[in-house]
């Protein structure tokens, strides 16, 4: 894989937000004292007028930017995503994706890689909080670049959208010069045994994977499935079709997030064997995101072992 | 802002006692909704669309209005009643309330001609009201936000995080209005959770607060100019109200928050309401 470089998506998301700034002067900047993690403050910087901080009221923070929506801004809503599916969820519910309005969520923290925070940091289970939300977009990119590029995009979507974001450095896996649509997967390695579909952070995990089955002689394809709402329902049904068995990978709880939306979707059109790597009926803790990582299945290792067992069910048809 | 002609007052008592009608008509065809919270809020909407609110039925999108957004979202068939007189939309379409595939929905929601907010869920207006107030500011139009709440509502804390937010900003656009009723779903107010001293929670939270009779047009439309003079705060009118108010086996009854009038109660209550 070469040498890898490290960046956190959150930068990404914050360096769009500025860009955005520069570009469209309906776009503005909303912040529930998170303001510098959460990237926010980048743009309030040069747009000081365009910024809108709110102190600690996420509730507040979600219907302002309703209201702003309403009378035809572009705001951008930042906090941790705990704070934003969980403490404003019904704000989210009513005030926006119920009157459909173009309110983009910036949710950052998001995964078990918060590391030390513990539980009531780690975002585990917003990706499935938004996407059971009718109207609602929600992307999980998978490194510094695609957050940028889906920020920049959100800006364009009509009605609301949620960019799930980590805190943490992450490896660069794509190039600037690449392809990115929300709501369109990417074929990100072809393989004909079997197919990993991964989001956000675990898109590494899932190359390192493919590395390690390609020693066993199985030939992997991956599936970067960064918008897990709405579905790119063509590339997963060509997967289920051509390869006959499917791995889901997420840093989220395996109930109702991206691997979720794969299974709903895959079980009724096409059923094949399917193993969701992810979090299972836990809270998160502290410590390093590696050994977080590891203390809860989400390494290349796991991913490996998910596979053999999907091959397993597929031999059996 | 030049100061409006008033309009006349005994055709808007006249006015009001045919919303309280159409209200009861609406709930009983409905047979459900909130009798107590609608009847509460007539003169408070007569008042906001018949004198303070600069807008304009066949062009309810017309970027420069004064936006009414009704937190309260139980409240609605007092102001579909307002709406439909203004001419917002046909008056046949009252008696489709809360029927399927009415725009008319049992809270109000985004898409009929005049409602601003979908609302229901309470305490999430003031805020929204806030971010039209912002981007007015922005955007250098002079035009106001009025949000209408429950007294019940204020229970929840959002509203007193976007009260702090609209005080901070100094966002003298804003005018929140409560329908202060003294009662709410499980009994009056002071018993369930006591507000008071109410006027003084608002004005330590930053705003210049205004009472009033809430049923006395003349005291309310002056509530409402002496609140466009006040610079840098948001102002509220705390209205005093009688929940039910018009009908007296409705008034003051916690029980008719959340009901509608059967048919033989329509007929005493439109009885009652033409002596």
């Amino acid at each position: 894989m070469g040498e890898i470089k490290l960046k956190p998506t959150r930068d990404g998301a914050g360096e769009a937000m500025a860009e955005l700034g520069r570009k469209n002067k309906s776009v503005l900047v909303l912040s529930a004292d998170l303001t510098d993690s959460t990237r926010a403050g980048w743009f309030k910087k040069e747009f000081p007028d365009r910024f809108i901080g709110f102190g600690v009221a996420e509730q507040d923070m979600f219907g302002t930017a309703a209201g702003l929506a309403l009378s035809g801004k572009i705001p951008f809503a930042c906090t941790f995503g705990v704070f934003a599916s969980g403490r404003a969820w019904d704000q989210i519910r009513v005030s926006i994706a119920y009157m459909n309005l173009g309110v983009k969520i910036i949710g950052t923290h998001g995964g078990l890689t918060v590391g030390e925070d513990g539980a009531t940091h780690q975002a585990l289970d917003e990706i499935a909080l938004m996407r059971i939300l009718p109207n609602m977009t929600v992307v999980v990119p998978a490194d510094a670049i695609e957050a940028y590029k889906a920020t920049m995009q959100a800006a364009e979507i009509k009605g609301p959208v949620y960019i799930r974001l980590g805190r943490n450095p992450a490896p660069i896996l794509t190039k600037k010069e690449d392809p990115f649509r929300i709501g369109k997967a990417i074929l990100y390695q072809d393989g004909k045994d079997v197919t990993i579909i991964a989001c956000g952070h675990s898109l590494y995990e899932a190359e390192l994977a493919k590395e390690k089955l390609k020693v066993e002689g199985i030939d992997a394809r991956i599936i970067n499935l960064h918008t897990p709402k709405p579905l790119d329902k063509d590339l997963l049904l060509k997967a289920a079709r051509e390869t006959g068995a499917l791995v889901t990978v997420e840093e989220h709880t395996v109930f109702g997030g991206m691997g979720s939306a794969v299974c709903e979707f895959i079980s009724e059109m096409y059923p094949v064997p399917i193993k969701m790597v992810g979090i299972k009926d836990r809270f998160g803790e502290s410590g390093t995101p590696t050994e977080l990582l590891k203390r809860f299945n989400l390494m290349a290792e796991d991913i490996v072992k998910a596979v053999h067992e999907a091959l397993k069910h597929k031999k059996k048809r | 802002m030049p100061a409006k002609p008033r309009p006349d007052i005994k055709q808007l008592k006249k006015k009001a006692l045919q919303v309280r009608k159409d209200i009861l008509t609406m709930l009983e065809k409905a047979g459900s909704g909130h009798t107590g919270g609608s009847l509460s809020l007539v003169e408070i909407l007569l008042s906001l669309y018949h004198y303070k609110v600069r807008h304009n039925p066949k062009a309810p999108d017309w970027p420069d209005r004064d936006k009414v957004v009704l937190s309260k979202g139980h409240g609605c068939p007092a102001l579909y009643a307002v709406l439909s007189d203004c001419g917002y939309f046909p008056r046949e379409e009252l008696w489709t309330l809360r029927k399927l595939g009415s725009r008319l929905q049992g809270h109000p929601q985004l898409g009929l001609p005049g409602i601003e907010i979908s609302s229901g869920s309470l305490g999430q207006g003031l805020s929204i009201a806030d971010g039209m107030a912002f981007a007015n500011k922005i955007d250098g139009k002079g035009s106001k936000i009025y949000c209408i709440m429950g007294d019940g509502e204020t229970n929840e804390g959002q509203i007193w995080e976007a009260a702090m937010t609209a005080a901070h900003y100094k966002l003298d656009n804003v005018c929140g209005i409560v329908d202060f009723n003294k009662m709410q779903i499980d009994g009056f107010c002071c018993d369930v959770k006591n507000l008071e001293p109410y006027a003084k929670k608002w004005q330590d939270f930053g705003w210049h607060a205004i009472e009033v009779d809430g049923h006395d047009l003349e005291r309310l439309m002056d509530a409402l100019d002496e609140a466009d003079e006040v610079k840098y705060k948001p102002q509220i009118i705390i209205a005093h109200t009688v929940k039910g108010k018009g009908v007296s086996f409705i008034e003051n009854q916690v029980k008719w928050h959340g009901i509608a009038p059967k048919k033989e109660e329509l007929e005493r209550a439109l009885k009652e309401l033409d002596t």
